[in-house]
């Protein structure tokens, strides 16, 4: 299972702003909604106290060694998981990976939310969360493969707590209503399994793009009829490849909420400290029965789509460098160091297990061999069936005149 | 113990012994709980298993089907109600890109055990999307198992062995047959119980074999009768398993026969119909006395209840059918494997 901090047992969970419907035209996105966003550290690095959500982070402010810890474990997740991506574009620019969609600028949204989650909690992801799989236990090399186009997933989800990535647009955020009222089953079954720190919980990341999808306005209805022990996490990254989020929604996504029946936080997805603290006050919501929450994390996807896009085919480099401004990495770095949690020594350690960690990623990443041929035909179903066992022979027998035929002509070739 | 149920009644007895014998058995459906389903399938359910087992959901088919994969990934068996056909078509991606494929995604690491009940098929004189026969987009995915029944034995038996399979099922319900009784015993060994992916023979017979399932199982009986009546002996197969089918059963019949019919109310382009003629046409060719004959819906969009009489085949029909594969009736102009319109018909009515 996963390192996790846990949360703080706290009540009540900030709202968003009252956000009003903007006039815009279609083609801005909704960047200056990080205005309205809950922040703690802002983009100069200045920690900024709020008594609403400091009370989720007494741990941190401690001002203990353990606290420093556990603020610079965020700091190394952030860069860790930034040097993976860098590494990973790399080998897809390589040859060695088929795709890969670049999380750059998410860094924070991402590393804060699953540092609030428990061991025993559950994700169910999209395809960008290579942060959050990370966070959770999935190792470099596990992250590569369906990339690679070798296998659909890179783990087994019931060792690390997550679902393997789903490309379905929105399609996850159902799979974990459904699996958040297991919990509650669950609980209801046996509640003596409940602790005091109440049931596991839930949280699906999903983008900006997804909002429009059907299934995630079905997950919302869902979850809020049922009180489902479920975070929907929506990294706002402003872009679902070419289509700027005001094309999704004229509102802020966190306002939707409130129609669903659930309370809605805009948070600035690049203030990781932020992010840790409003998903800690969804977290125990969630397992002290107080149903689900809509995160906005208002963040910037700095890099493509994924390794095929050209994102400068539609939109500016102004934008780009504007959002570069509010970096993650380097807004947490800023206020680590005014706070004398990191110092050069500690930068240089971080930056060297980072690149450790990318060496591992390249590694298992080039090791990945191809698999058998007859796989293809494994675990298409769980029991027996009679009808595929005979089709997998068929194509196994003409592999082996492939083979044969090889031999024959004292050639290599024949099944791959 | 053995009582007299209709094909609904049995279905409430498969679900109460299933729910009964597995704690992880939940229902999830509109109308399911307090009603107990429009057709009263999931009666006294809620109020004998309590409302966490037996759930009513809001409207929304891909909801509830999505919900089911989550639940399943959490270590329940779902049982899912589609209120009627035509409905499950928003739930596709759930059903087709989810629930088919996430063992395979998963490398076997996760299972989902869901099954999903769908009252199919017309004869009933209703509304548009409530009489269709939506099997053939089921049987093209690969990863999932598709069944129908047509009797109450088997309701109630294969329900439970779809309930207990670790593979998603989507299992099919005659509508037009949910009043027709039968002796059940809802509680019969599933170890010793037929198994659910098994053709059956329901009428022996030695001149054409007669392959069809669901609703139309029982108007094949009838035509079978009603060709012994001129000295034509037809074996009648209840396919039950869509997915995978018994082709094994069906070619041991043909090679007896030599003459194949295949009966379904779907449309015919791509349907099961002509994945059938197609196997048993590559397994024993030698053995076939005449090309198969196809009696199917036509390639129309379900009509309106006052014509649908002429897209379900009926007894007249599959007689049709019978007729031109014993080389009794010319095959009109242009046709390679036979009509199924009404310019032939008359034929053994």
């Amino acid at each position: 299972m996963p390192d996790t901090m846990g949360d703080a047992p706290r009540e009540d969970l900030p709202q968003a702003g009252a956000t009003t419907v903007r006039e815009t035209s279609t083609n801005e996105t909704t960047q200056e909604q990080t205005d309205t966003a809950v922040r703690l550290v802002d983009a100069k690095g200045v920690r900024h106290p709020d008594p609403e959500l400091d009370r989720w982070l007494t741990d941190v402010d401690a001002g203990t060694d353990e606290a420093d810890a556990t603020l610079l474990r965020l700091y190394s997740d952030m860069v860790t998981a930034r040097r993976l991506d860098t590494e990973a574009t790399a080998l897809q620019r390589q040859g060695e990976l088929a795709l890969w969609p670049p999380l750059l600028g998410q860094e924070a949204a991402q590393v804060g939310s699953a540092r609030a989650m428990r061991g025993d909690d559950f994700v169910f992801s999209s395809y960008r969360e290579h942060a959050v799989a990370l966070v959770r236990g999935v190792t470099p090399a596990q992250l590569t493969p369906v990339w690679r186009g070798v296998t659909a997933s890179g783990w087994d989800p019931y060792t690390v707590g997550m679902a393997t990535p789903q490309v379905i647009i929105g399609a996850q955020t159902l799979h974990a209503v459904g699996y958040g009222l297991g919990v509650l089953a669950d609980a209801e079954r046996d509640p003596g399994s409940v602790g005091d720190d109440g049931t596991a919980a839930v949280v699906t990341y999903f983008g900006d793009g997804a909002i429009s999808q059907g299934d995630v306005s079905e997950a919302l209805v869902f979850a809020a009829t049922w009180s489902v022990p479920v975070i929907f996490f929506c990294q706002n990254n402003q872009w679902a490849i070419s289509e700027p989020v005001r094309l999704q929604s004229p509102v802020a996504l966190a306002d939707r909420a409130a129609g669903f029946g659930m309370p809605g936080v805009q948070v600035d997805g690049n203030d990781v400290l932020a992010v840790l603290a409003v998903t800690r006050a969804a977290l125990h919501r969630a397992r002290t029965g107080g149903g689900p929450t809509l995160i906005e994390a208002v963040t910037y996807r700095m890099g493509p789509h994924t390794t095929a896009d050209d994102p400068t085919r539609y939109r500016d480099a102004e934008e780009v460098a504007s959002w570069a401004d509010r970096d993650p990495i380097e807004r947490f770095g800023a206020w680590l160091r005014t706070r004398g949690t990191l110092d050069d020594e500690a930068e240089r350690r971080v930056r060297e297990e980072a690149d450790a960690v990318a060496a591992e990623l390249r590694a298992g990443c080039i090791a990945t061999e191809d698999p058998p041929a007859l796989q293809v035909f494994e675990n298409v179903y769980a029991t027996p069936h009679a009808a595929l066992d005979a089709e997998r022979d068929t194509y196994a027998a003409y592999l082996a005149t492939l083979v044969a035929d090889a031999a024959d002509a004292g050639t290599h070739g024949g099944a791959r | 113990m053995t009582q007299t149920l209709t094909l609904a009644k049995a279905l409430n007895a498969g679900l109460r012994r299933a729910m009964a014998d597995d704690p992880t058995v939940m229902l999830l459906g509109e109308d399911i709980g307090r009603l107990g389903g429009v057709y009263r399938v999931t009666d006294g359910l809620q109020e004998q298993f309590g409302p966490r087992r037996v759930v009513d959901t809001p409207l929304a088919e891909s909801g509830i089907l999505g919900t089911a994969v989550g639940l399943a990934y959490r270590g329940y068996r779902p049982v899912v109600e589609i209120q009627f056909d035509g409905f499950v078509y928003v739930a596709f991606d759930q059903i087709v890109s989810q629930l088919a494929k996430m063992h395979k995604r998963t490398e076997g690491a996760v299972t989902l055990p869901v099954t999903i009940r769908i009252p199919v098929a017309g004869g009933i004189g209703a509304a548009e999307h409530h009489s269709e026969s939506p099997e053939a987009y089921f049987a093209h995915t690969a990863g999932l198992r598709v069944v129908s029944v047509a009797n109450p034995q088997d309701a109630a038996t294969v329900l439970r062995q779809a309930i207990a399979c670790d593979d998603p099922v989507v299992f099919f319900e005659p509508k037009r047959r949910y009043h027709l009784k039968g002796e059940v015993d809802p509680d019969v060994d599933l170890t010793l119980a037929e198994p659910m992916d098994a053709a059956r023979v329901v009428a022996p017979g030695d001149d054409v074999t007669l392959v069809t399932f669901g609703s139309l199982v029982g108007t094949a009986l009838d035509a079978a009768v009603a060709a012994s009546d001129e000295g034509i002996s037809v074996e009648v197969i209840d396919l039950r398993s869509l997915s995978p089918i018994d082709h094994a059963r069906v070619e041991a019949s043909v090679r007896r026969t030599g003459r194949l019919v295949v009966v379904h109310e779907g449309p015919r382009h791509v349907g099961l119909g002509a994945e059938i003629a197609a196997t048993i046409t590559e397994r024993c060719f030698e053995f076939l006395e005449a090309a198969p004959v196809r009696v199917t819906g036509h390639d129309v969009p379900y009509p309106p209840a006052r014509l649908e009489s002429h897209q379900v085949p009926d007894l007249d029909r599959i007689l049709d059918g019978v007729d031109r594969v014993l080389g009794r009736v010319a095959v009109p102009a242009g046709s390679t494997t036979g009509s199924t319109t009404g310019s032939t018909t008359g034929v053994g009515a």
